[in-house]
C-alpha cells in the first residue's frame, strides 16, 4: 500500500500541487487507520485460536473425563479359590449335571470355617461371582485328568469387592450405607493379606459377550456384532455407491432429471439416521419378514445411510480427475467404458475409499436406526454369522449406561474408549490413503 | 452398468430375502419394559448358561410397545414374550385376539417401588402424597373453594407445606413415554389429589377433567424431564443436593451411600415395607407369554420354569439381589400354576 502511494505520489508532484496534498492527506488516512487493521488483524487470528483452543479444552476434558473413568474396568479383581473336584459327584460321562455353584460354596465354607449363620453365610457366597461356577465347570471340561486332585482358580470377585477394591465404593461410611458390610469387609482383609485376592487384567472384558453381572460382561459380542454388520454395509454400499457416482459422472446426460437426482441424493446425506430406521422397519422387517436384531438388516439399513456419503464422496473424486486423461483414453480408440474402468476409476479410486471409510465409520457409531430394528437387545452370546441375533458396539454402551449396577460405570467408558480406538484408527487409516495415494493435478 | 447394477440388486433381494430362515427361530425372542428389562435379562443369562438352549434376545422397547409388537400376531417373525410394567389394557387384549393371539399366558413376577430421593447432603424428606401432588401438578386447588384450580404457585416445599424445609421444588423424573411416570402418576399425584374431596366427587362426574386434573404434571421448570436414563438422575442428585429424582427401587438400592429415600406418608421406601404394600408407591410387574409358541419355539416352556423358580424370584432369590420385590408366597404358587398349566387370560379377567 505504501509503495503503491509513493509511485502515485512522484508522478503528479510536477503537475498538480492540490493533488499532491490530496494523496498525502490519503497517505495520512492509511497509516493513521493502520495501527487499528493490524489490531483487527489480530483480533481476528485471536478468534480462530481460540475456536481451536476451545474445541481442544473440550475433546480433552472428554478424553480425561472418560479415560479416568475407564481405564480401571481393565482390570477386573479375582479371588483364589481352591477346589477338590470330588470324583464322587462328577461325573465323567454327564460333567453338566454336576454342581458346580455348590463346589464354589463348599470351597469359601473350608476357607472361613468360623462362619455359621446362614445370613452370613449369604453374605460370604455374595463375594464370588456367579460367573465362578461356569468357569469351574469350564475348566473341568478341558481338564479331565484333574478329576480327583484339588485344584486352585482364579475366579472373578462379585461386582461389590470389585468396586470396593478400585474404591468406588467408600470404606468409611456407616454400614447401612454401603452395598460391603462390616463382615464382608474383614474378610476382604484376610483374603488380602493371603494373597488371595488380587486385581489382574481383565480378559473377559474381551472375551465375553454382554452380562447383567458386570465382572462378566464383555464387548465381543457387540464388537462382532459391529463386524458382521459393517460387512454387510460395505459390501453393499460400496458397488451401489461407486456405480452410481460413475453413472452420474461420466456417463448420465445433463438435464433436468439427473439434476433432481443430484439435488436428492444431497438432501438424502442430510436426513436424520433414525428416518432410514423407520424405513429400515416398514421395509425389510414387516414387508419382507425379515428377523429382527439381525446384522443382516442393520448393514441393509446403514447401507441407506451411509449410500448418500459414499456417493457424493465418489463424485468428487471422480470430478478431480482431469479431462484430459479422458480425452487421451478416448483419442486412442479406447471406448467409454475402457476409459472409465482403465484409466478414470483407477485414479479416482483413493478419494472414493476415503469417502467409504469415513462413510463406514459413521455408520459404526450409529445407534437410533437400530433402535428400531430391534438390534438394541440385550444379547449374550457372540454372534456367529449375519443372522444371528445382535448388537452394535455404541448399542452396547447406550445398554450399560442405563444399568444400575455401579460397576457398568466404568464398563460403559472402558466401552467408549474402544469405540474411539475403531474410529480413530478408520479415520487414520482414510487419512493415510488419500496422502498416500492421492494425484493432484 | 444399470443391467448389473439392477441385476445385481435383485440378486441380493431374493437370495437374502427368501423365507428360508424366517421359518424358524431357535431362541427366545422377548420384548417390552424398560422397568422389567433388568430383571427379564438376569433370568435369560442364567436360563442360557444353564441349559442347552440359546440365551433368548430381550428388547427394551417400553410396555407399549412391547404390547405393540407382541399383539401383531402369531408366527416367528413375531416376540413370543412381552415384560409389562403394568397390565395388559383391555383395548391390547382385543387387538391381540383379533390378529390371532388367542391364548396369553399372564404372569406377575413382583413389585417395584418407585421412590423419590435426594442426596444424603441434604435433609430427609418426609412427604405425604398431597404433598407431592400440590409440589408436581401443573394446577392446584385454590384455597377451600371446590372445583376451583389455579396454576400452581408453589416455589419452595415451605409452600407446599410449613414443616418442610425452605427448598426450591426441582424434580428430576422420567419422561412422558415411561411406564415409571405412569405409574408415579397414577399412585403418587392421584393418590395425593384424592385427598381433597371435591377431586374424589370430580371422579364420578366428570372422568376426563379429573384424570386432567391429577395426572398433569407442571411445566413450569419445577419438574425436569431427565430422560428414561436413570443413572443420570442419580449422578445429578449426587451433583445437586437441593434436586429430588424419582426412580425405580432398584437404582436407590444401589446407590444407599449417596442417595436417600424420602419417606411417604410415613413409611420409607425399604424393601419389606415395599414388599407387604404398606409403601405407597408401588406396582406389579408382568410379562406375557404367547401360547401358540410354546413347543414351536424351544425352550419357552423350560424359561418360564425358570423365571418362575424360588431361586430366581423367591424371597432370597437372585431377582432380589437385583432389586426385585418378590411376591408372597401364596401368589408365587398362583402364577407358578397358571405358568405350569398355561392358563390363558380371559377378556373377562381385565
Amino acid at each position: 500500500m505504501n509503495n503503491h502511494s509513493d509511485i502515485t505520489h512522484t508522478a503528479n508532484t510536477s503537475k498538480d500541487t492540490n493533488k499532491k496534498t490530496a494523496s498525502v492527506r490519503t497517505m495520512d488516512i492509511v497509516s493513521k487507520g493502520l495501527a487499528r487493521r493490524y489490531k483487527a488483524e489480530k483480533r481476528f487470528r485471536l478468534y480462530g485460536l481460540s475456536a481451536i483452543i476451545l474445541s481442544m479444552a473440550f475433546l480433552s476434558i472428554l478424553f480425561i473425563s472418560i479415560i479416568s473413568n475407564g481405564y480401571t474396568a481393565f482390570q477386573q479383581t479375582y479371588v483364589q479359590l481352591d477346589f477338590f473336584l470330588d470324583p464322587d459327584t462328577i461325573d465323567t460321562q454327564a460333567l453338566h449335571d454336576a454342581n458346580y455353584h455348590a463346589m464354589v460354596k463348599n470351597s469359601l465354607r473350608d476357607m472361613f470355617p468360623e462362619v455359621k449363620t446362614r445370613s452370613h453365610k449369604r453374605k460370604l457366597y455374595d463375594m464370588i461371582s456367579t460367573g465362578a461356577a461356569y468357569q469351574l465347570q469350564d475348566f473341568v471340561r478341558k481338564n479331565q485328568q484333574m478329576i480327583g486332585s484339588v485344584i486352585q482358580l482364579w475366579v472373578p470377585a462379585d461386582d461389590d469387592v470389585d468396586m470396593l477394591m478400585k474404591g468406588h465404593i467408600p470404606r468409611d461410611v456407616p454400614e447401612t450405607e454401603r452395598r460391603i458390610k462390616d463382615i464382608q469387609l474383614s474378610w476382604i482383609d484376610r483374603l488380602q493379606e493371603q494373597g488371595r485376592l488380587k486385581k489382574r487384567f481383565n480378559t473377559t472384558f474381551f472375551t465375553a459377550g454382554d452380562s447383567r453381572e458386570p465382572e462378566l460382561a464383555g464387548i465381543l459380542g457387540a464388537v462382532t456384532g459391529s463386524f458382521y454388520t459393517l460387512i454387510v454395509t460395505l459390501l453393499l454400499s460400496f458397488p451401489v455407491g461407486v456405480a452410481t457416482a460413475v453413472y452420474l459422472e461420466e456417463f448420465a446426460p445433463k438435464n433436468r432429471w439427473t439434476d433432481i437426482i443430484e439435488v436428492n441424493i444431497n438432501n438424502l446425506a442430510a436426513v436424520p439416521s433414525i428416518v432410514y430406521g423407520l424405513l429400515g422397519l416398514a421395509v425389510f422387517l414387516n414387508f419382507f419378514g425379515l428377523p429382527r436384531s439381525v446384522p443382516l438388516v442393520g448393514g441393509f439399513v446403514l447401507t441407506l445411510m451411509t449410500l448418500p456419503t459414499i456417493i457424493i464422496a465418489s463424485r468428487a473424486a471422480l470430478k478431480s480427475v482431469p479431462p484430459s486423461i479422458r480425452e487421451a483414453a478416448l483419442g486412442v480408440g479406447a471406448s467409454k467404458t475402457q476409459m472409465v474402468v482403465h484409466h478414470v476409476l483407477p485414479l479416482a479410486l483413493p478419494g472414493m475409499l476415503t469417502g467409504t471409510i469415513i462413510g463406514m465409520a459413521q455408520a459404526l457409531g450409529e445407534t437410533a436406526p437400530l433402535l428400531m430394528i430391534g438390534m438394541v437387545a440385550f444379547i449374550v452370546d457372540i454372534p456367529g454369522g449375519i443372522t444371528d441375533p445382535s448388537t452394535v458396539l455404541p448399542v452396547q454402551i447406550f445398554l450399560w449406561a442405563d444399568s444400575p449396577e455401579r460397576a457398568f460405570l466404568e464398563r460403559t467408558s472402558a466401552a467408549i474408549m474402544v469405540l474411539l480406538a475403531f474410529l480413530v484408527t478408520m479415520n487414520a487409516v482414510a487419512v493415510f490413503l488419500r496422502k498416500k495415494f492421492e494425484r493432484r493435478w | 452398468m444399470k443391467k448389473v447394477l439392477i441385476a445385481s440388486l435383485a440378486l441380493i433381494f431374493t437370495v437374502g430375502l427368501g423365507n428360508g430362515w424366517a421359518a424358524s427361530r431357535d431362541y427366545i425372542s422377548i420384548v417390552g419394559s424398560s422397568t422389567v428389562y433388568p430383571f427379564a435379562t438376569v433370568v435369560a443369562e442364567n436360563f442360557g448358561k444353564s441349559t442347552k438352549f440359546k440365551t433368548p434376545t430381550i428388547e427394551s422397547t417400553g410396555s407399549g410397545g412391547g404390547f405393540k409388537l407382541f399383539a401383531a400376531g402369531v408366527g416367528v417373525e413375531y416376540p413370543d414374550i412381552t415384560n409389562a410394567s403394568r397390565r395388559i389394557k383391555k383395548s391390547e387384549f382385543e387387538k391381540a385376539v383379533t390378529n390371532g393371539v388367542k391364548e396369553i399366558v399372564e404372569v406377575k413376577i413382583g413389585y417395584d417401588g418407585i421412590v423419590i430421593a435426594n442426596s444424603k447432603k441434604a435433609p430427609l424428606f418426609k412427604l405425604s402424597r398431597k404433598d407431592i401432588f400440590l409440589a408436581l401438578a401443573k394446577d392446584v386447588p385454590s384455597g377451600n373453594v371446590a372445583g376451583k384450580t389455579v396454576p400452581n404457585p408453589n416455589k419452595t416445599w415451605k409452600d407446599v407445606n410449613p414443616s418442610l424445609p425452605d427448598i426450591k421444588i426441582e424434580v428430576l423424573g422420567p419422561p412422558p413415554t415411561s411406564g415409571t411416570r405412569d405409574a408415579f402418576v397414577e399412585l403418587a399425584m392421584e393418590g395425593g389429589a384424592k385427598k381433597f374431596s371435591w377431586i374424589k366427587d370430580l371422579k364420578k362426574k366428570d372422568k376426563k377433567a379429573y384424570k386432567a386434573l391429577c395426572h398433569t404434571i407442571r411445566e413450569d421448570g419445577a419438574y425436569i424431564e431427565a430422560g428414561e436414563n436413570d443413572n443420570l438422575i442419580v449422578q445429578k442428585l449426587d451433583a445437586n443436593k437441593d434436586a429430588l429424582g424419582i426412580f425405580g427401587f432398584s437404582f436407590l438400592d444401589q446407590n444407599t451411600d449417596k442417595l436417600q429415600g424420602a419417606i411417604i406418608d410415613g413409611v420409607a421406601p425399604e424393601f419389606e415395607a415395599i414388599a407387604d404394600g404398606s409403601y405407597p408407591i408401588s406396582r406389579p410387574l408382568f410379562f406375557y407369554v404367547k401360547k401358540a409358541h410354546v413347543g414351536s419355539i424351544p425352550g419357552i416352556k423350560e424359561f418360564l420354569a425358570e423365571f418362575t423358580s424360588e431361586k430366581a424370584w423367591g424371597d432370597e432369590g437372585y431377582l432380589t439381589d437385583k432389586g426385585l420385590i418378590p411376591m408372597p408366597e401364596a401368589e408365587r404358587e398362583k402364577f407358578r400354576k397358571a405358568v405350569e398349566n398355561l392358563t390363558p387370560l380371559s377378556a373377562s379377567d381385565l
